[in-house]
């Protein structure tokens, strides 16, 4: 594509306000807060004069706009404050935790386009056959299933009943040694290390909390192939080839499947939401410790600077796989020039 | 008028709404079961707590964890307490949650929406940023920074869901209104005499109510799933009230030691409802589709 | 070279089978053009479709015998259907842009089919695909290899499609209604180059049309199809000449040709004196330098760069001119749905431009002024029926409610011939012609002086076009209304206007009485514009209706 360059900066771009939004509303979310930060900060011995000297050491009793800028500030400097029940800084956590969350939700990720894709693929080529009905069951009972009684079955099932899964608790039994961190996924460093018995280890946790993902994420994806696919296998442009004479296979994938991926890549951004906000659900299911049971014990504990700084990571992480979203729709779309979304 | 043939009429009985409500029943009948799905869950959510055989909040340390028994259809918890009495009597609370969260966004996205796409310029410009920030946080991490700020309440939860399911309903009523305010019936009401306002009001807006409703079927299901998940996480509803996400969140405790029925029952009630919503989808939006009619 | 018997076609659906296609038969030879016509719904792109087996789903043959040079079409092996789709047979389709591949270059689609069919190697395929794209007169055939549909015009388009078409020498082509959604002027290239291609390889070709001038014009031998059958078949010139079915006489007579008035487009039987027209020699409505003006992406559009012209009271004024050429936003000025960016609009000596837009729903002269919209599907609200819709106008301006409202609904109806059952049907319960009824009855409900029509039979079929301008030659005699007529189809135009004013680019090019400006066209625009409108031969019916 001639010229690429400037759309791509210019979407690129384009993210920036939707950060500043997401950093206004995550400043607005921490000053809401139930309950005054500096009592809770100056701990359970306060006197009203070590309250106000927290308030003032934290900025509280300064006008809103001033506390803004002081915020932005410190986040520019990758400071979001300090755990309360960790007593480490929020970034450390989070950056700690964040591959294990991540690792989960790729695997989910990959795992269910692997099998809605095709899935849905096959049920618009062999439209009212049984695998088309195959497709609508379990598009619509896949949207009704909430991911942590999902993975509450499972666990009943492979777990308690079978036995084949290991105990849904966290990514590595302890009779495996974790390997040292170079990426902090587990399957990646393992493998780095040649350690292949605690990589089959790691990857056996990883199982069921993915699977229990990917089912969630499943039935969006296989309904939009779906969808796609049926209304490009009856586009114009299907018959023009097949008045050609193009093989059936040509057909498919050249003609139908690249124009129908369109808006299954679309579709991924809202995916994306709905994973990142069913992991923390799975995370606490799995006692997975990835960034969501970070969250839920921080709620817990009333944590604000972590739960602010689990919510910002969270949009942040979101902003930037939609980037990539939008990139990759261009990639496949020669008429996207970025300028209507 | 000599010398002009009209053509021969085509037959098409005329029906009222609701003969038409029977015939979308009696044309699907997946539609027809959602709707008697949807009977029973009000039922249960009007009449439940005058139904059940146990006080919901009654322990009985005596019997607790008991298997599914004659006495107790689906058991009885860790504190002795009736499970099936439980699952029935929270079906209200989730029910309102759900509803009370759907109309509150349907009533402000579908005005936001349709301002924005009928009058286009600055404000939808405004609108499309404020939904992109909103948007630009995964759902129901947002929903639980809104609840963990605003206070760990009920109302807040609906506060919330309503919240997050904003931006479905202002965009598809502003890309429905968007592609009709050109349209040719929009201009000639404007030539009938009708004001901008009007125009909107009552002849754009009610053409974009069937994808509409497909959303609110959805939304429904999104927004009890999403309620049951922030109580299951500890925010919102709290013990020992009975509702879904909390029942299952106490059940999780017990399933490794093969309690099964304490987690599955209110997991599985769950699953219904929100099963039921998405079902009525269609059938919702063939009722209030005049295109169907036929 | 190919023989068609007794071919029947259904399509399955949910209401059980529907028949598309009962009985067709015909022959073709080689180097001849066939030319099959009929309206929607027809059945006459069905046959083309089941001749290729590229049905969509739920189609299926039911009987008859296809032979193809000695090929049974009908029960030949996909893989042989595949050599001969795009080999020996390939079809050339409507709507270009949709009928290619969005997302791919067009080089690379034809490239597809010349390796489909063993013609292009990998090495010589680019070269053999450019050297296709310049056999459809398409210049600079290496820089356009690299173009994608959407930065190509529709005619380009159809070029394209074209040489997807021919790329493998095929031994027919079938055209199926091939300059649908193009201009006129682009019409006539897309046709006349397609006929050079066709006779310089010596191809055969079935061209599909639903409009009987232009396949008279280009085709040797024409079907004419009706509910799923061929009722005639015959030479062009003869079967336009003496059409022996009724059902042929009355397509023929429904084509707007020259030396017709509109009464002759009807069937003679319902051929009735023509009400007297007189246009007054007051001026109704002045436009004085009328300018539209859109900010665009890149600088400022120029919609309409100061447009003016005067109509009398009663007279009927044509506006033609090809799509983009400003007319349509002229004619929303008019109305009063959309402001000038400068100019005036006087109306009974009062400058309207005046008064925004978006007030001028309360102001008095609303009434006065309205408009007949093009899609007449489009223009009914669905959710209303067709007694809502006209009741709209007179409820919201003339203040009528219960009994008199009835009755006013009930005498337009009558008035437009609109069954008195039909009002309360919803639009989607009524055929295009009712539509355009319930369009028509609405924009008269009050009486206006002035009315604009914007292309009011353009999607119809050209039966039911004849019905709806003789109604509204009758009406504006009874009504004494002003025409506005918005149009880019100069035959129809004459038919029912005293004067035409042609717009390419946003200005006026020529002005003049109707029947001036088609014969002795003065402007270069004009002249190919009526140089381009397909030329049906005379038919003895119009000599006899004329002498």
């Amino acid at each position: 594509m001639a010229g690429a360059g400037h759309p791509v900066l210019w979407r690129i771009v384009q993210t920036i306000p939707v950060l500043i939004g997401v950093v206004v509303v995550s400043f607005v979310l921490t000053r809401a807060l139930p309950g005054d930060p500096a009592v809770y900060f100056a701990g359970a011995m306060a006197t009203p004069e070590s309250i106000a000297e927290v308030r003032a050491a934290l900025g509280l009793d300064q006008p809103l706009v001033h506390q803004f800028f002081r915020y932005c500030a410190a986040l520019l400097q990758g400071d979001l404050g300090r755990s309360v029940s960790t007593g480490q800084p929020v970034v450390e956590d989070l950056a700690t935790r964040l591959p294990a969350s991540l690792e989960l939700t790729l695997c989910a990720l990959v795992l269910s386009c692997a099998v809605a894709i095709p899935l849905g693929i096959l049920a618009a080529v062999r439209q009212g056959g049984p695998i088309d009905h195959l497709c609508r069951i379990l598009v619509t009972a896949g949207v009704s299933l909430p991911t942590f009684f999902t993975g509450i079955v499972l666990i009943y099932v492979f777990y308690y009943l079978l036995g084949w899964a290991p105990s849904p608790l966290g990514r590595l039994d302890f009779v495996y040694l974790e390997p040292p961190r170079v990426t902090g996924f587990l399957l990646v460093d393992t493998l780095l290390v040649g350690d292949i018995e605690t990589f089959f280890g790691a990857a056996r946790q990883l199982i069921l909390p993915s699977v229990t993902l990917a089912l969630f994420t499943l039935a969006p994806i296989a309904r939009m192939t779906r969808a796609a696919m049926l209304s490009a296998l009856s586009a114009d442009y299907v018959r023009t080839a097949r008045a050609a004479g193009l093989a059936p296979r040509t057909v498919l994938l050249t003609y139908a499947l690249r124009n129908a991926l369109l808006p299954v890549v679309t579709t991924l951004g809202m995916v994306f939401s709905f994973v990142l906000g069913a992991n923390v659900l799975v995370e606490k299911v799995f006692a997975w410790p990835g960034i969501g049971s970070y969250a839920v014990e921080a709620l817990v504990a009333s944590d604000y600077a972590a739960v602010q700084g689990f919510v910002l990571a969270m949009a942040v992480l979101f902003v930037l796989l939609n980037l990539v979203i939008d990139l990759a729709y261009a990639l496949i779309d020669p008429r996207i020039g970025f300028s209507a979304k | 008028m000599s010398g002009i043939v009209s053509p021969a009429p085509t037959p098409a009985p005329e029906r009222g709404a609701l003969a038409h409500v029977g015939h979308v029943l009696r044309e699907n009948p997946v539609t027809a079961v959602s709707f008697a799905m949807f009977a029973v869950i009000v039922l249960m959510a009007v009449l439940g707590p005058a139904l059940v055989p146990y006080d919901p909040l009654a322990t009985n340390a005596a019997r607790a964890l008991e298997p599914p028994s004659a006495a107790h259809w689906f058991g009885t918890d860790h504190l002795g307490r009736d499970v099936f009495s439980r699952v029935v009597v929270a079906t209200r609370l989730d029910l309102t949650i759900s509803v009370a969260a759907v109309a509150l966004s349907f009533v402000i996205g579908a005005t936001l929406g349709a301002i924005a796409g009928y009058r286009g310029g600055w404000v939808d410009a405004v609108l499309a940023r404020v939904l992109d920030t909103i948007m630009a946080f995964p759902l129901f991490v947002l929903a639980m920074g809104i609840v963990a700020a605003m206070g760990n309440t009920i109302e807040n939860i609906v506060y919330a869901t309503a919240i997050i399911n904003i931006p479905f309903y202002a965009r598809v009523v502003r890309a429905e209104v968007n592609i009709r305010r050109e349209a040719g019936f929009a201009l000639a009401a404007r030539l009938a005499g009708n004001s901008h306002a009007r125009v909107l009001a009552s002849h754009i807006v009610p053409n974009a109510l069937p994808p509409m409703m497909v959303q609110v079927s959805l939304n429904m299901g999104w927004a009890i799933l999403n309620a049951a998940g922030l109580s299951f996480i500890g925010l919102g509803v709290r013990p020992p009230t009975p509702e879904w996400g909390i029942m299952v969140a106490e059940g999780a405790n017990y399933i490794v030691s093969g309690h099964w029925w304490v987690a599955l029952f209110p997991g599985l009630w769950l699953m219904l409802a929100v099963f039921t919503f998405n079902l009525m989808g269609d059938g919702l939006r063939d009722i209030v589709d005049p295109r169907r009619r036929t | 070279m190919l023989s068609v018997r007794d071919l029947a076609v259904t399509f399955r659906t949910r209401r059980g089978d529907v028949p598309a296609v009962c009985g067709v038969g015909f022959d073709l030879a080689p180097g001849e053009t066939l030319g099959i016509v009929g309206e929607s719904g027809s059945g006459k792109s069905v046959t083309s479709y089941a001749l290729m087996r590229i049905l969509d789903a739920g189609g299926e043959i039911r009987s008859g015998a296809m032979t193809w040079n000695g090929t049974d079409l009908r029960n030949a092996r996909e893989a042989a259907m595949r050599k001969i789709r795009g080999g020996e047979i390939s079809m050339i389709f409507q709507n270009p842009r949709a009928a290619l591949n969005p997302i791919r270059k067009v080089g690379r689609q034809i490239e597809d089919v010349l390796r489909q069919h063993g013609r292009a190697t990998d090495r010589d395929a680019m070269g053999k695909a450019i050297a296709a794209l310049e056999a459809v007169r398409i210049r600079n055939g290496a820089e356009r290899y690299h173009a994608y549909p959407f930065e190509l015009s529709g005619g380009m388009c159809q070029r394209i499609v074209i040489a997807i078409a021919l790329a493998c020498e095929p031994k027919l082509v079938i055209a199926d209604e091939p300059t649908t959604g193009l201009d006129i002027t682009t019409q006539k290239a897309v046709m006349d180059l397609m006929r050079d291609l066709i006779r310089a390889r010596g191809m055969s070709s079935i061209v599909i049309t639903h409009d009987l001038g232009l396949a008279a014009e280009y085709c040797d031998r024409l079907c004419v199809m009706k509910d799923g059958e061929i009722v005639e078949t015959g030479p062009s010139a003869a079967l336009f000449a003496r059409p022996s079915h009724a059902y042929t006489r009355k397509l023929v007579d429904a084509t707007p040709r020259p030396g017709v008035g509109v009464r002759d487009l009807l069937p003679a039987e319902a051929r009735t004196p023509l009400p007297v027209h007189e246009p007054k020699a007051k001026k109704l409505l002045e436009v004085v330098d009328l300018v539209k003006t859109y900010a665009g992406k890149s600088g400022p559009v120029h919609a309409v760069e100061g447009v003016s012209f005067s109509i009398r009271e009663g007279e009927s004024v044509g506006l033609v001119g090809e799509s983009g050429c400003g007319k349509s936003t002229t004619s929303a000025m008019l109305v009063r749905l959309l402001d000038p960016t400068s100019g005036a609009i006087v109306f009974e000596n009062e400058d309207m431009a005046a008064i925004p837009a978006d007030r001028f729903a309360r102001d008095p002269r609303r009434g006065r002024i309205q408009m007949v919209f093009q899609d007449a599907t489009d223009s009914l609200n669905p959710r209303h029926t067709a007694a809502d819709a006209i009741a709209e106008p007179l409820r919201r301006i003339a203040g009528l409610r219960g009994k008199a409202l009835d009755a006013r609904i009930d005498e337009l109806a009558d008035l437009t011939g609109l069954p008195g059952h039909l009002l309360r049907r919803f639009p989607h319960q009524l055929s295009g012609g009712q539509k355009a009824r319930v369009g028509i009855a609405r924009a008269i409900a009050l009486e206006p002086r002035f009315l604009v029509l914007d292309e009011p039979t353009a999607a119809l079929d050209v039966s039911i076009q004849a019905t709806v301008l003789n109604l509204l030659a009758d009406l504006r005699a009874r009504l004494g209304m002003t025409y506005l007529f918005v149009s880019h189809d100069l035959a129809v135009v004459r038919l029912l206007c005293d004067r035409v004013i042609v717009m390419q680019s946003g200005r006026i090019v020529e002005e003049g009485a109707a029947d001036a400006v088609l014969e002795a066209p003065t402007h270069p625009y004009t002249r190919a514009l009526v140089e381009a409108a397909p030329k049906p031969p005379r038919s003895e019916v119009v000599l006899r209706a004329v002498g």
